[in-house]
């Protein structure tokens, strides 16, 4: 083992001498507390270290042991549920070690070793075996976990019997006298490996209306929440992370406030999956690293959480993993930059931070997995970017841009007023579009992207329109116009705003997102039907069924809204009626 | 922390001094982050802290500045241990300086314990989640922006803006409904005048509250540097006082753009890379380990709550400071100078004031079921009013139809009647009761953000016309 000595303490980053053999990335035990870090610079035989802990009270010259392994993560049957910090240590387990407060030097593994679980194997010993290939399952919650022959290892198997392991006891033994624990480690910086990447052309539904409809996001793509402080961008990851119609969700609070941790922490073993029925916990995997926790953890802690969901895209599952925030990550980067007296980039950030972020999102895909029978899998990263001053021309709002396929722009103007989610309409885009333009008229309704469509033209008239209001006033505008002008403001408030915390609406089943825009269009159409025939418009604003329309948000039955597209035209043909008897 | 030996050396050898810094050669058995004494050639001795060491200079910080300081005769010492505080119950009711020092004229204070100011951070799993409802007195806090326990709140306010008056107004009115005085009061101050300093004591002092208050004292005249100690010192007394002595404790740290001034001053003598506006990258997590120290541990009954108060320079919310607060609290209450200027008093702007955890603290048991609804309609109302303004001044009122004039009027009234309460205590009833008045100015279909049945309970409150 390579053990040297600390040559020079900065904040989180430190140099050894005599580091001669070490490799970049491996990991490092630095001190008599023990403290784990991590290689990032080599310049002769001093190493550069950055340190997953609070650095206070280390000493010159005290040692530096060399591990020899890259960071890893440990996988394997008990990661959902889970609550890890930036380096997978499980915040319980610290918890029962330290009390209420972090202590450093604390080394717990990421894996319950006491636990056992029922193994039951699918194949027979002497069959053949590769990579990825499932030999056994366990279950983990409701969720088959299937266990699976690590990377790099093929051959034979020997045996192979059911019964009670834990994590670690071999389950399968291989001909060449390979043993096969349920438990498998994998460096947090290498992407796992799969056979084929697949185009995306199922789309992620999430429950929210401006998400689904508007802008929608694929299974196996990526998206970018950017937004200034107060616009929502946690509440709208959590949304995410609730509702996101995928087998498992990874959380990763990267730099972010204790208390939202608390939130989820409490909030989630509470509710329940609108689509199985069973608690989210048990769907979810959190990473928690909050803004005051150590500052180099928080780097890792975003290839923590990506390595996690790969392993469970192996199993042929989907995946939605969400960061909150990725600029918090990228501070981090930059801070340890800054240590290293790099030469910056634009802002202080380092000239590879576009580097890094394109290879952190371009992890997330469909793939065809790993192993000898087909299994598809996906993993879909939905970043939140927080901006300086709500600024979007910043590095890491502008590098992610270039990669991310859905961008839902978060507006403070929106926020203000309470329009939640403040995504704005206008900035906001899916490139993902026609690749999901099939899949829902499958399954909602051939004239779904027609009614988006129109949906999106009439937002982008409002703002023309609104542009002329404010010189000469609405009461100048034609009645056309004017009622333009109105139906955009249902779409805006009636369809697009969606609480949060309403029990009613806080998840929107896509169906009835699709008979709300359905009923909010057709009422367009019978206005302007109407007006042709000569009614006012003042009559037509004024009917009954609008105040149904402003309500249909908080309408449990379906049919009620199916209904109401025909009451619309029903009634906006009465006027007309009785127009023409007053006038006779 | 860990140390060989018992012999204390003194270095002779400072070779460089720079701002607020000291470069001292060839240190030995000297670890990172812990104090040196230093004194000086007429004998004064200083405090500081080890930024950087390697194995042939120590960069140590010097909290009451440099002036003074030779590169011949100064001695360094290094006390082998990080910067740490007594604490004890009896801080209650004294008035200490920046490093917790007795400022008046009481006895040393006799520590209960000695405790490292960097506090460690908080298990995310060890925290509880807050949930009670304080109620200030403040209509536009109580009813939109609800301040709850465990939760960091900062005012956001501009050069002149009476932000130290809604300070010391919450401070004297919050309360959780029906609980007991199990209260503190920790109040930093960072770089004000003295005569502010002394505006907290007058008004401590007129409601009694002084017994119950620890004043840490950085005024403007006093070192810069030691500003970077003082909020850790009055979070960890806050924190031994909620935790140990299962205190409420309310934190006021004022002003944190002071702080943020000295953090910058050290991060430019150590030439580091500047980010935006000459701050350190690092501002955000340093920031973070003051506000992050917020909050309401499980198996505890005490708390700390903070309300920091910063300004805004030249009254802009995209400052480096107020802006990476804002990333960091769990909202904020923001001070307007038009408001001000108008006479509205506390002149809280309420668009872009925000409480996350308002939800936690509110509805059914807490403060009453209306509320969530009530806050969104006002919301929504009072930013369609204002928009509506800015169209009038171009085109006129006459171009309104009837109930955009409505709008407006619902607007000119939520300032004058409902933001506006000078220094009444209002109850969170008072306070709805005035909001339902003012739904009263709008017909009900325009109420799309209350629940039908409420409007039908509530419906008696409001007093049509306004």
């Amino acid at each position: 083992m390579i053990t040297g000595t600390i040559a020079r303490i900065s904040g989180p980053v430190i140099t050894a001498k005599k580091m001669t053999g070490s490799r970049m990335y491996d990991v490092v035990s630095v001190g008599s507390a023990a403290l784990p870090g991590e290689i990032i610079r080599l310049e002769g035989d001093e190493a550069v270290i950055q340190v997953y802990e609070d650095t206070t009270g280390l000493l010159i010259h005290e040692p530096v042991k060399n591990t020899g392994v890259p960071l890893s993560v440990e996988l394997g049957p008990g990661l959902l549920a889970s609550i890890y910090d930036g380096v997978q240590r499980p915040l319980p387990a610290l918890f029962a070690k330290s009390g209420n407060y972090i202590q450093r030097g604390i080394m717990v593994p990421g894996l319950d070793r006491e636990k056992k679980w029922v193994f039951t194997p699918v194949k027979k010993p002497g069959e053949m075996v590769s990579q990825g290939d499932v030999i056994g399952t366990v279950q983990e919650f409701h969720l088959v976990h299937f266990i699976m022959v690590p990377p790099g290892i093929s051959g034979e198997i020997k045996t192979i019997t059911s019964g009670e392991y834990t994590v670690t006891e071999p389950v399968c033994v291989l001909a060449d006298g390979t043993q096969i624990p349920m438990l498998q480690r994998w460096p947090v910086r290498k992407g796992r490996p799969f056979v084929k990447r697949l185009d995306p052309e199922v789309p992620l539904l999430t429950g929210q209306r401006v998400f689904d409809t508007m802008f929608p996001l694929v299974k196996g793509g990526t998206a970018m929440i950017p937004g200034g402080f107060g616009t929502g961008k946690t509440v709208s990851e959590q949304t995410l992370a609730k509702w996101a119609d995928t087998q498992v969700v990874v959380y990763i609070g990267c730099g972010e406030r204790g208390n939202e941790m608390t939130d989820v922490l409490t909030e989630f073993p509470e509710l329940t999956d609108p689509r199985t029925g069973y608690p989210l916990i048990e769907r979810t995997i959190m990473i928690a690293n909050t803004s005051n926790m150590p500052v180099a953890a928080r780097e890792a802690s975003i290839y923590t959480g990506i390595t996690i969901a790969e392993y469970y895209r192996d199993m042929g599952y989907d995946v939605a993993l969400l960061a909150d925030s990725t600029s918090r990550w990228g501070e981090a980067l930059r801070e340890v930059s800054g240590r290293l007296e790099e030469m910056p980039g634009e802002e202080g950030y380092p000239a590879y931070l576009a580097t890094r972020l394109a290879a952190f999102y371009e992890r997330a895909g469909r793939v065809n997995c790993a192993g000898t029978e087909e299994k598809t899998g996906s993993v879909t990263i939905i970043g939140a970017v927080s901006p300086p001053g709500g600024d979007f021309s910043e590095p890491i709002t502008q590098n992610t841009l270039r990669i991310a396929g859905t961008f839902w722009a978060l507006d403070a103007n929106l926020a203000y007023r309470r329009h939640y989610p403040s995504v704005n309409w206008i900035r906001s885009y899916s490139l993902y579009l026609e690749d999901v333009e099939d899949w829902f008229s499958e399954t909602v309704a051939r004239d779904w992207y027609q009614f988006r469509g129109r949906a999106m033209y009439l937002l982008q008239k409002e703002v023309e329109l609104q542009e002329i209001v404010q010189l000469v006033g609405p009461d100048a505008l034609p009645d056309k116009e004017k009622v333009v002008l109105e139906v955009a403001r249902i779409i805006r408030e009636d369809f697009l705003q969606q609480s949060a915390y309403s029990d009613d609406d806080s998840f929107c089943p896509l169906e009835k997102q699709y008979w709300m825009l359905k009923v909010i269009i057709w009422y367009y159409d019978a206005v302007r039907a109407a007006m042709r025939r000569g009614v006012p418009v003042r009559q037509l604003l004024s009917i009954s069924a609008r105040s149904e329309i402003a309500r249909m948000k908080e309408q449990k039955d379906p049919d009620r809204i199916k209904a109401l597209s025909d009451k619309v035209w029903e009634q906006t043909e009465n006027l007309e009626v009785q127009t023409c008897s007053t006038a006779a | 922390m860990q140390h060989g030996s018992l012999i204390t050396v003194d270095y002779q050898t400072v070779n460089y001094v720079s701002g607020p810094l000291i470069f001292v050669e060839r240190p030995k058995q000297i670890s990172f982050g812990e104090t040196a004494q230093i004194t000086l050639p007429d004998g004064e001795t200083r405090t500081g802290q080890i930024l950087d060491i390697s194995e042939d200079i120590a960069i140590v910080q010097v909290f009451e500045g440099t002036r003074g300081i030779d590169s011949d005769v100064t001695t360094v010492r290094f006390t082998g241990q990080s910067p740490h505080i007594d604490v004890s119950l009896d801080m209650l009711g004294r008035v200490l300086d920046g490093v917790g020092r007795p400022r008046d004229e009481g006895p040393a204070i006799i520590p209960e314990a000695r405790l490292d100011i960097a506090g460690m951070p908080i298990n995310p799993y060890s925290r509880d989640k807050p949930a009670e409802f304080i109620q200030t007195g403040i209509s536009a806090i109580d009813a939109l922006n609800t301040l709850v326990r465990g939760q960091k709140l900062p005012i956001f306010s501009g050069a002149g803006l009476p932000a130290n008056l809604l300070a010391a107004q919450i401070a004297k009115q919050a309360k959780v409904l029906g609980e007991g005085e199990n209260f503190a009061v920790v109040f930093a101050a960072m770089g004000i005048t003295y005569k502010e300093a002394s505006f907290f004591m007058k008004e401590f002092e007129e409601s009694g509250a002084l017994e119950r208050v620890v004043f840490f004292l950085n005024l403007a005249d006093d070192p810069t540097i030691e500003r970077i100690a003082t909020p850790r010192c009055a979070l960890t007394a806050a924190e031994f006082l909620a935790y140990t002595h299962n205190l409420q404790v309310l934190v006021i740290l004022t002003d944190m753009t002071n702080y943020c001034d000295a953090l910058r001053e050290i991060s430019t003598a150590r030439e580091e890379i500047p980010g935006r506006r000459g701050y350190p990258g690092y501002m955000y997590t340093d920031l973070a380990t003051i506000y992050e120290r917020a909050g309401r541990i499980k198996g505890c009954s005490g708390s700390i709550t903070q309300i920091p108060i910063l300004t805004m320079p030249d009254d802009d919310i995209t400052h480096p400071v107020p802006d990476l607060t804002g990333y960091i609290t769990e909202g904020q209450i923001v001070l307007s100078r038009d408001l001000f200027r108008k006479g509205i008093n506390p002149p809280i702007d309420a668009l872009p004031c925000l409480s996350r955890l308002m939800n936690l603290g509110i509805g059914p048991d807490k403060t009453r079921e209306d509320h969530r609804n009530v806050a969104d309609q006002l919301y929504a109302s009072y930013a369609y009013g204002r928009d509506l303004r800015r169209l009038v001044a171009i085109v006129g009122e006459e171009a309104l139809s009837d109930l955009d004039r409505n709008y407006l009027k619902f607007a000119d009234h939520f300032e004058k009647r409902f933001i506006s309460q000078g220094n009444v205590d209002r109850s969170i009833e008072t306070t709805l009761q005035v909001a339902w008045e003012l739904f009263g100015l709008l017909p009900d279909e325009a109420l799309k953000r209350i629940k039908e049945e409420y409007i039908e309970k509530y419906r008696t409150l409001i007093i049509s016309g306004g």
